[in-house]
This record gives structure tokens, sequence and C-alpha cells, in this order.
């Protein structure tokens, strides 16, 4: 019964959403207020009937009813209840239910935030979220509906997959789609302000904060992810180029080169056409990532909805959204004229120049995904591009990248003093120089890439503190916008995640061997003694685990470590749990493999030691608080500008 | 910003954007991996193609041919068998074997072959899933089967 109400809600709100993509467009194309105001309406019931629908769904999970087949298919008596509810999302049908779920908070966040707005645009935002909306609605009551029932019930459920049951991919999922679908904001926005003919500062001023908070949440999202496949997948990588993990990173980097195009529009009225383009870009490539992981096209280790029907349905609103997106941008472009003209030499230049490299970023990421989509789709063969591709392509981009990143804040806006400008670099410039030399000179291992993305990295560093002390009459005074110091830590953060991923990829240790208790093994400066072998059972499985004493070589203090191998008998499936030692900012990591058969108590155990992993995830971490420091700047008047932060 | 540095600018823009297009596709000429079943590859072996030539890294996928694993206790060689049905490769691989990795199961690798034949891997990729089987070892196992069948029509006498 409560299903059944569930799908009903499901229903009643794809004909709200076709309500609020009509009506108050209507509305604001003949001035009419009343019409107007049932988008708010419209967009509020969207909400709470979506709300309606996505707990029914909750519920039939959570008392695993298996006369739906969702639930039937894809969760199990045999789960704990938190996982039984994280189910719903863990798989396509209930993902998608989410993903437009979603959607509706955004568009009751535009109503209530948005009150600044000014009516008629407010409207048309929310007339196109109602587009969007009515789009996925379809897609999910047509091609997807969670809500099917199954008869006669099958008495247990067919959904255990181990993998799954874990907290990090419990969250990531939902941070994930926070952010794609949050870019819709910023579409929205754009393709009113397309359809008024007018984009000003006042326009950007308005549309930060939403590229900001769905920018924040991709970042989460992202590093969640990693994180995840860190330590779950067992092979000790943190990012593996999959298609899938490119698929959130392509409109993370669209967004990034929206955020500072948006911060430029604000202060100097310039780059209109392409704030708009980015605008429409971003979400297009939210988009382009929903088909790519939900219509299984891709070989790759997530890709789990195999329909062809599926993939037809979300490549036509794909198509739609940024096929009518560009057709009006072009239609419009000729109206938009940015008044002001830029110099050579300023920090909108820089901006500028930040959003070539990220645009290039993407496209070779965009190359590097679809390459293989295109050669199969033609059948040239079944190809596969790799992490030396990115490796290639992204390294020589990364360098004049970040030396741009550390100058740019040392660049006023208008017109710069290239002179002043050299001044102020000259320090950091000799300390990154030193540095190199420095390490060139020591007998530490002489890796090129290392040392140049360790200058790189330094380079952002040592230029940020700089400029922090400038602006703050070294240390005295702190009355800067908060927005300068979401700018400082988020690029604190991308420095960190650059050196830590250089550190921790290029100076790994890495070890496998085969081990039988009480033998001991000496990896970077640890002696790691395997003690005993221990078994136990966990909630829905066994457990095989190894105990190890780990030790720093010649230290008294040690630790225990204990990697276990996690049997699951309904399942019929056995995963790893790898077990992880931070040690400062390094990460000792230890995995089991397989028993020896005539010896149960010997493994196969990998070691691996990652120096330097601590600041990649820190580092990550600090790129979301900056954009969340700066979500949280009170509004500046428009005309002020002594400082200029730019996230 | 005048007009003539405006070009400039432009030129430079679209200059950056060439490089970055340009190196793309350099990276992507040496970097791709092709997929192959054991089917391909035996045929690439009778015809002595070099796509499948010594130290030429590719993608070998098929299903695990039961009972063909052997484990080595005292390092860390496997040996196992790669079959799409038709025609089959012995691989052998050095590392721990991924949790789904299971004999009759899907299993995509990626290495090159070696002078006698058989097929070193660097890395095997078992999938999180038990019902999903990798498209492309889907495809290469639907192929052979197809062909299997065509060549029973055109041979009658065939069992």
């Amino acid at each position: 019964m409560i299903i059944e109400l569930g799908h009903y809600a499901l229903c009643l709100a794809l004909i709200m959403a076709l309500v609020q993509s009509v009506v108050p467009l209507l509305g604001a194309y003949h001035g009419r207020m009343a019409w107007m105001k049932l988008g708010h309406a419209a967009a509020w019931s969207l909400s709470g009937l979506l709300t309606i629908s996505f707990l029914a769904l909750v519920h039939a999970f959570a008392l695993s009813d298996f006369s739906v087949l969702n639930v039937a298919t894809n969760s199990h008596t045999m789960k704990p209840l938190l996982y039984k509810i994280t189910a719903v999302w863990g798989n396509h049908e209930g993902s998608m239910l989410l993903w437009v779920w979603m959607l509706s908070f955004w568009g009751i966040l535009v109503v209530q935030a948005g009150h600044r707005l000014a009516p008629a645009f407010q409207a048309r935002v929310i007339a196109v979220q109602g587009m969007i909306a009515s789009g996925f609605l379809m897609f999910v009551l047509f091609t997807s509906n969670p809500f099917l029932r199954l008869d006669p019930p099958p008495p247990e459920g067919a959904g255990l997959n181990p993998v799954l049951q874990d907290i990090a991919l419990a969250v990531h999922p939902p941070l994930l789609y926070m952010g794609y679908v949050g870019f819709s904001v910023a579409f929205c926005f754009a393709i009113a302000a397309l359809l008024e003919k007018k984009i000003d500062r006042h326009w950007a001023a308005s549309v930060r904060p939403w590229v900001l908070a769905a920018w924040v949440s991709l970042t989460g999202g992202i590093t969640l992810g990693s994180i995840w496949a860190y330590y779950e997948l067992g092979w000790g990588g943190f990012w593996f180029w999959d298609p899938v993990e490119n698929a959130a990173l392509m409109p993370w980097l669209a967004g990034t080169a929206l955020l500072h195009s948006v911060a430029v529009l604000e202060k100097r009225d310039a780059l209109k056409n392409w704030t708009v383009f980015l605008a429409i870009l971003t979400f297009s490539l939210s988009l382009l990532g929903t088909f790519l992981v939900r219509s299984g096209v891709l070989t790759s280790v997530h890709a789990f909805a195999v329909d062809p029907a599926r993939g037809v349905f979300i490549l036509m609103l794909l198509t739609i959204a940024t096929g009518g997106g560009l057709f009006l941008y072009a239609l419009r472009a000729p109206y938009i004229r940015s008044l002001r003209q830029f110099r050579a030499f300023s920090r909108e230049t820089a901006l500028l120049l930040n959003n070539v490299f990220l645009f290039a970023v993407t496209a070779t990421v965009f190359m590097g995904t679809l390459y293989p989509l295109f050669m199969s789709a033609l059948d040239l063969g079944s190809v596969s591009v790799g992490t030396p591709y990115y490796t290639a392509t992204l390294a020589p981009l990364l360098l004049p990248f970040a030396l741009l990143m550390g100058a740019a804040p040392a660049i006023v806006w208008r017109a710069g003093n290239p002179r002043l400008v050299l001044q102020r670099l000259l320090y950091p410039a000799l300390a990154i120089i030193a540095f190199l030399l420095f390490l060139l000179a020591t007998p530490a291992p002489q890796k090129p890439l290392l040392l140049l993305v360790l200058a790189a990295g330094g380079w952002i560093v040592l230029t940020l503190l700089q400029d922090v002390f400038r602006k703050t009459g070294g240390f005295q005074h702190a009355r800067l916008p908060l927005s300068y110091y979401g700018m400082v830590v988020a690029h604190f953060g991308f420095a960190l995640v650059i050196m830590g991923s250089a550190i921790a990829t290029q100076l790994t240790t890495e070890k496998i061997l085969w081990m039988a208790p009480s033998e001991t093994v000496v990896v970077a400066g640890y002696d790691i003694s395997y003690r005993q072998p221990q078994t136990d059972t966990g909630w829905n499985y066994n457990i095989d685990r190894a105990v190890f004493d780990v030790n720093h070589t010649g230290k008294a203090d040690s630790f225990v470590m204990a990697p276990e191998k996690r049997w699951y008998p309904v399942a019929n499936r056995m995963t790893s749990e790898a077990a992880l030692q931070l040690d400062a900012t390094s990460m000792l990591y230890i995995v089991l493999g397989d028993a020896d058969e005539n010896d149960r108590n010997r493994f196969v155990v990998r070691i691996y030691h990652h120096p330097m992993i601590a600041l990649l995830f820190g580092g990550a971490g600090l790129i979301a608080l900056g954009g969340f420091l700066a979500l949280l700047t009170r509004k500046r008047p428009l005309h002020a500008d002594a400082t200029g932060g730019v996230a | 910003m005048k007009k003539r540095q405006r070009f400039y600018f432009i030129l430079f823009v679209l200059a950056c954007l060439a490089g970055a297009v340009g190196l793309s596709l350099y990276a992507l000429r040496d970097n791709l991996s092709y997929f192959y079943s054991p089917r391909e590859v035996v045929a690439f072996q009778q015809k002595q193609d070099p796509r499948i030539g010594a130290g030429q890294g590719f993608r070998l996928g098929g299903l695990v041919l039961a009972d063909s694993v052997q484990k080595n206790s005292d390092d860390l060689q496997v040996l196992f068998t790669v079959t799409d049905n038709v025609e089959q490769i012995d691989v052998v691989y050095t590392g721990i074997l991924p949790d789904l990795f299971r004999e009759g199961q899907g299993v995509v690798a990626t290495g090159s072959l070696l002078p006698n034949g058989m097929f070193k891997a660097d890395s095997l990729l078992a999938k999180h899933d038990e019902n999903y089987m990798p498209p492309e070892v889907a495809k290469a196992l639907k192929d052979s089967h197809a062909e299997g069948v065509k060549a029973m029509q055109e041979t009658p006498d065939a069992p």
C-alpha cells in the first residue's frame, strides 16, 4: 500500500513538474505575478511529493518488502539496517529517484534563498528547473520505475553485494549527485538570463553562491569516492582514471573554470559570453556523467545498468538540454556585449588564462574518456585509455597552470604593474629555485616529474603565504573578506593535492610475499611481523584475520594491524579489508591475499607504504573547505574591490 | 584590450588549445590498449600480426577455464587459462588475485605475449558484481558462439 502511495506521488510529481515548467514562464512573459508565484507552490509540492515517494521506497527497503521488484533485486534480509537503507540509492532506479529528489531540493532553495532576485527572473529559473525535473521524472517513470511490483514475491532478495557495504560508498553518491544536480541551478540562471537578454555583474553576483555550493558538494563527493577506492578496492591507488571517475571530474573542472569566470564577470563586467557558455557546459557535463554511469556504455567497474532504452532516453535528455541551451545561446549571443575591454596584464587576463587551461584539461579528459566509446561505436576495435595517457597530457599542462596560479593573486584587477608583480614574486621564485638546487644536490631519488610537481606545489604555497602576509600587513590585521581566505585555503589544498599525489605515487614502496606466522619483513623502515591468524564472525560474514605487530625498525613502540578476508556465505563472495595505519603523514597499508591451500595460516601479503598520502586527502578536503568559506561570505557591495579574492 | 592585442591573445589561446589537442592525440596513439579475445589472439599468432608481437601490450579477456588455475605456494606465480569457448590462451600472473577471480568467471588481463605464446599478465580485472560480465568478454563469447553455429551449419557432418 505504501509503495502504491509512493508510486502515485511520483506520478503526481511529474504533473507538478510540468506545471512548474510552464506556468511561471508564461507568468514572466505576460507579467502576471500570480502565475509566477504559482511556480513557488509547484516547486514546494514537487519536493514534498518526491519526499513521500522516496520515503516510501526507503520504507520498502527497511522492511525488506520483496514484493517490490527493486527491493527483491537489490536488497537482502541478511543486511544490516543501515545498508538496507543505503541500498535504496545503491541501484539504478533508486539512485535516479535520488537524483530527481535532490533536484527538487535545489528548486525550493531557489524559491527560498532567491527572494532577492527579480520575480520574473526567478520565475524563469524555476520554470527551467521544472523542465529538467519533468525530463528526469519521465525517465524514472518510463524506463526506471523503482515501484514496480513482483508477483509472487520471492522469499529472499538477491542483492547482497558485499563491496557496497561501506559507509563512504553510502555517503559518496548523494554528495556527488548534490554537486551534479546543483550545477543545474547555474544552468537555469544562464537560460533565464539568455531569455531576458540580460547578463551583468548582478547576475554574476547572484549565480556565484549556487556555483560554489554545487562545486563544494562535488568536491566532497569526488574526495569520498577516491578515499573509498583507496581503502576498499585494495589496489593501493586513489585515482584510476576510470571513466566513471572522469565522469565526475569533467563537471568539476568545468565548474572550477566557471567559478573563476563568474568572479571576472562580477568584478569587471567582462567575459559574459564565456561565463554563460561555461554554465551551460558544466551542467551538460553533469548530464553526460549521468549518461555515462547510468547507460552502461562503459567498460567500467561501476557501470551496472545495462539497458539500451535507458541510455537512449538520457542521451535524448542530454541532447535537449545541451542542444537547446546552446541554440538559445547562439540566438542571444549577439545581444550580449561585454562593455569593458581589458588590458593584457591584469588579474582578469590571468583568470582568463586559468579558464583556458581548465578548458584544455577538461577537453583532454573528455577525449580520453570518450575516445574508446567512439572507437567501439564505429567498430574500430575495443580499446581502453589508461593512466599513461593522462600523465602524458596533463603533466605538461599542470606546470604552467601552477605557475599562473601562484602569480595571479599578486596581480591586481584592471591594470597590473608588471614590475611590482615581479618584485612581489621574486622571493618565492628564488626560494623555489634554491629548493630545486638543494634537492638536485642531495642523494634523494631524482625523479624529474616529482621534482617539478614539488616545485609547482611549493611555488603555490609560498606565493600564497607571501600574498596573505602582504595583504594582512604582516599578519597584523585580518580584515579581509572570508572569500579571500576561501581562495587561499582552496589553492593551498590544491598545492597539497598535487604534491601529495606525486609523492605518494612516485615514492611508494610495495612488497608482495608469502608470510607464515612469526615471520617478519622490513618495508620502508618498518618491521612488520605476522603474529597470528584469527577467525571471527561479523554481521553477515565470516572473517579470516591476520594480526601483525608493526614498529619502526630499531624502536620499541609498536602498533597492531589486522587485515581481513571476509567471506559472505549468502552472497558466495569474498572481500578483502585492508588494514590501514596512518603514521604522521604516510600510510602503511596491508592487504591479505589467498591462503596457502596446504597451510591455511600462510597468506600472500601485500604491503604498501605511501608517504605523504595524508596531504592528498587533506588537501582535497581543504579545497572543499575553501569553497565553503567563500560560500559563507556575506554579500559585498559590488563596487568594493580592495583585495579581491577569487573563489 | 586593443584590437591587435586581442588578435594576439586569441592566437595564443588557439595555439594553446591546438597544442593540447595535438598532445592528446599523440598520447592516445601511444597509450591505447586494445582488447582481444583468445580467438583473435590465435588468429593473429597464425598471421604473425605485429599487434600482438612480443612486448606489445594489450588486454586479453574471456572466461577462466575450469580447473585450470595452478597456484604456486613458494612464490606468487599463478597459472591459468583464458577461454572464449573456442580458443584458449595460457596466462601467467605474479601477485595477488582479485577477490572476484574465480574459475568459470569473466576476467580481463592486461599484459603482453611471451615468446613462448603464453600471456604474461601485469594486472587482472575481475568485476565487482557476479551478475555482471565485462561487456567486451560478453561480446567475445557471443561472437565465438555465433561463429561456431555458422560453422556447424556449413558443415552438416560435424557432430
